[in-house]
């Protein structure tokens, strides 16, 4: 069922939406994901939809976009729509676990006879029934509910999302690609759970793909809880390819256990406005992280990327690089909390930022936010925001290159860093050639799926 | 091929050149030295378009066309090439997509066909081994981590890949070792042809004993003090500039 709300005053209307349709809510829905609603609920409506006044949020006030007239679907075949049977992706060159979600719910997957001994990929809501056990042992257990609104919100609302299961010493061979789309008639607010369990001595790569195929608005508030096994080795890329009138809050919740290797990078290459949160925690000795980004924007696209870097225990490295080109009147923000422990001796934490302003008018609010409580620890950052370098443009000039293509190349090279961080190496050249044509204006988010070139209908090219 | 003629350039009100006059024909050397700060590189940055520097005075004629009239890409493109006394790393730009860039945009503006992956890895085999350059340094983003020789043989592997009408090399020979300086010199000779013209710029004679000049003139206060054979070279080798100086103090 779709139901439509009205969202003026924001607190009253979203807690009369969820007093009054949590049968709904509940409705088919994990057991635990049930009994965590109430108080996930209770801590939102406390907070409210998080203002510029609450210091996380300060360069980014979420309150205006999540008001207006939504859809909301209550069940699968609401979300869905009949829109399922149209897709057909597949990253050129890279073979891949495929799942769909439409509108924050599972619409369709490969094969699951294709997958690896044990390997558990498909809808939450689906798989958290069939294996309870390892549901509730992890199902919101790293999500800051108490603390994040927005966490505490998805926590409310969600019905569905992703649930991927990697079990001890399994290295799944191929990439898992995780396609959202986001469609309809209306416009519509969405929210989607994801839960990734990696045991350990496992391996995997995932792949969340964001994409929006009708010229609607949305609101997208997703959380996705990963939880690193001793040993794993993990990767996850969120590609963010999203028209105008998208405004997406991610989260990402990354637990690590004992040398445990996990990369994220989020790469945003087009939305509306775009709030990433993003937290890895490293729960135990030896853990190694890597939390990258690269955003790009123009004409009034907002990205704000929180991350926060946690090291509870000793022995742990991290490394973070985000990177930005911001271009027209975009504006971006990014905040880099790292916390070290008293007992996190031996620390390495390096952190770094980097922002490309094309015009006056874009903005950056760079923020590095170290907080060290441990004596014996590496720790460094730095912050940079420029332009184009002037030399660098008149020596490719002086060498026949126009200043346009100059500038191509000069953006793509800025940019290239994090690219190269990515594992995957048809993934990487995909992501290369689409920054590439990002930065010609040649870059088609009516393609839907950036990495597979879905096809969206001209209408969504808002 | 280059006439230059009473040309003025300044920089934040301070002027640097003071009235240059300079005719070179196809085929011809020509070696401009001069004490430090004399205006040399400023000449060879107005010559290739550099915005940096205002021209106040003067005009400048490329094969009968207004050079100061082009933008500096245009410039590269009818055959202008200055090889850079400090050439600047461009981390993240492959020398490749960089040289195929510019090698296409060449061709374009001749209204030829681009160049395809397998004629432009094969042009760039051919003048790597001309120009006797290492061969991974073509693998890596343009000039990064590349020692001050390295980067001078990639600017004469970049005028090969060019071809120009008119090649100036501004201090080439500075931070070279010997080898280094013969293999640089052995590419310029190699590239020189009856139709194209070579304009060194140099603070010593060492240079000139590997690239023989037909003319030499002396670059003091932003004016051309002294021009002859290649002898003049000599004789500034062995006097050094003082004498210059003395006779031409304002």
């Amino acid at each position: 069922m779709n139901k439509t709300c009205r969202i003026v005053n924001l607190q009253d209307e979203y807690s009369q939406l969820f007093k009054e349709n949590l049968s709904l809510l509940e409705n088919g829905a994990p057991k635990r994901m049930n009994e965590t609603r109430t108080k996930a609920f209770e801590s939102f409506i406390d907070k409210g939809i998080p203002s510029n006044k609450v210091e996380e949020y300060k360069y980014t006030n979420l309150q205006p976009y999540f008001k207006g007239s939504f859809d909301i679907a209550f069940d699968s075949k609401a979300a869905i729509n009949g829109s399922a049977d149209k897709f057909n992706c597949g990253v050129p060159n890279l073979d891949t676990y495929n799942i769909f979600l439409i509108n924050g719910w599972f619409a369709q997957q490969d094969e699951a006879s294709a997958l690896p001994d044990g390997v558990i990929i498909g809808s939450i809501r689906e798989k958290a029934n069939e294996h309870p056990e390892l549901f509730e042992k992890h199902y919101n257990s790293n999500a800051p509910v108490d603390s994040d609104a927005m966490a505490a919100m998805n926590t409310a609302f969600a019905q569905d999302g992703a649930f991927i299961y990697i079990p001890k010493g399994i290295v799944v061979d191929k990439p898992i690609q995780l396609v959202n789309i986001m469609t309809g008639d209306n416009d519509r607010l969405v929210f989607q759970r994801n839960l990734v369990i990696v045991e350990d001595n496992a391996q995997a790569k995932v792949m969340l793909c964001d994409h929006t195929i009708s010229p609607q608005k949305f609101v997208i508030n997703n959380l996705t809880e990963v939880f690193a096994g001793e040993n794993s080795v993990f990767d996850i890329y969120n590609i963010q390819n999203q028209h105008n009138l998208t405004t997406q809050v991610s989260g990402m919740y990354i637990k690590q256990k004992k040398h445990s290797n996990v990369l994220s990078n989020s790469l945003t290459l087009h939305s509306g406005v775009t709030r990433n949160n993003i937290r890895v925690n490293m729960d135990d000795e030896h853990c190694e992280s890597h939390v990258y980004g690269l955003y790009l924007s123009d004409k009034n696209q907002h990205v704000d990327n929180y991350s926060f870097i946690d090291h509870a225990k000793p022995h742990c490295q991290s490394f973070e690089l985000f990177k930005g080109v911001m271009d027209d009147s975009a504006s971006a923000a990014f905040t880099g909390r790292v916390l070290v422990q008293p007992d996190a001796q031996q620390t390495n934490a390096y952190q770094s930022n980097n922002n490309l302003l094309l015009t006056d008018n874009a903005k950056i609010n760079s923020k590095p936010q170290l907080e060290i409580y441990a004596d014996d620890v590496k720790c460094s950052h730095g912050a940079t925001v420029g332009q184009l370098d002037d030399e660098a443009m008149f020596y490719l000039r002086a060498r026949g290159i126009n200043e346009n293509e100059g500038r191509i190349l000069l953006m793509f090279a800025f940019a290239y860093e994090v690219i190269e961080k990515i594992r995957v190496e048809p993934l990487k050249e995909n992501i290369r050639s689409l920054v590439e044509k990002r930065f010609r204006g040649e870059f088609d988010k009516c393609d839907s799926c950036v990495v597979c070139g879905q096809q969206g209908t001209s209408v969504s090219c808002l | 091929m280059l006439v230059i003629k009473d040309l003025h350039a300044k920089i934040d009100d301070k002027e640097i050149l003071r009235g240059i006059n300079l005719e070179v024909k196809p085929g011809e050397v020509h070696a401009i030295m001069g004490p430090n700060g004399s205006g040399k590189s400023t000449l060879s940055s107005v010559l290739a378009g550099n915005e940096k520097f205002d021209v106040s005075e003067g005009n400048v004629s490329f094969k009968g066309k207004d050079l100061l009239d082009l933008a500096p890409e245009d410039r590269a493109r009818e055959g202008l090439f200055l090889s850079f006394q400090y050439p600047v790393e461009i981390p993240g730009v492959s020398m490749v997509n960089f040289m195929r860039t510019a090698v296409n945009e060449h061709r374009k503006y001749r209204e030829e066909d681009p160049y395809s992956a397998s004629e432009f890895l094969k042009l760039m085999r051919e003048k790597k081994k001309l120009v006797e350059i290492d061969s991974n340094l073509t693998n890596r983003s343009v000039n990064e981590g590349f020692s001050g020789g390295e980067k001078k043989k990639n600017e004469i592997f970049q005028m090969a890949m060019l071809e120009p009408k008119l090649a100036i090399l501004d201090e080439t020979d500075s931070g070279l070792d010997i080898d280094a300086l013969r293999i640089v010199a052995n590419g310029v000779n190699k590239l020189k042809s009856p139709e194209t013209s070579t304009i060194v710029i140099t603070h010593y004679q060492r240079l000139l004993d590997y690239i023989v000049p037909d003319y030499v003139h002396v670059l003091y206060k932003g004016r051309i003090v002294k021009s002859a054979g290649k002898e003049l070279a000599h004789e500034l080798e062995e006097k050094g500039y003082d004498w210059i100086k003395k006779e031409f103090e304002d």
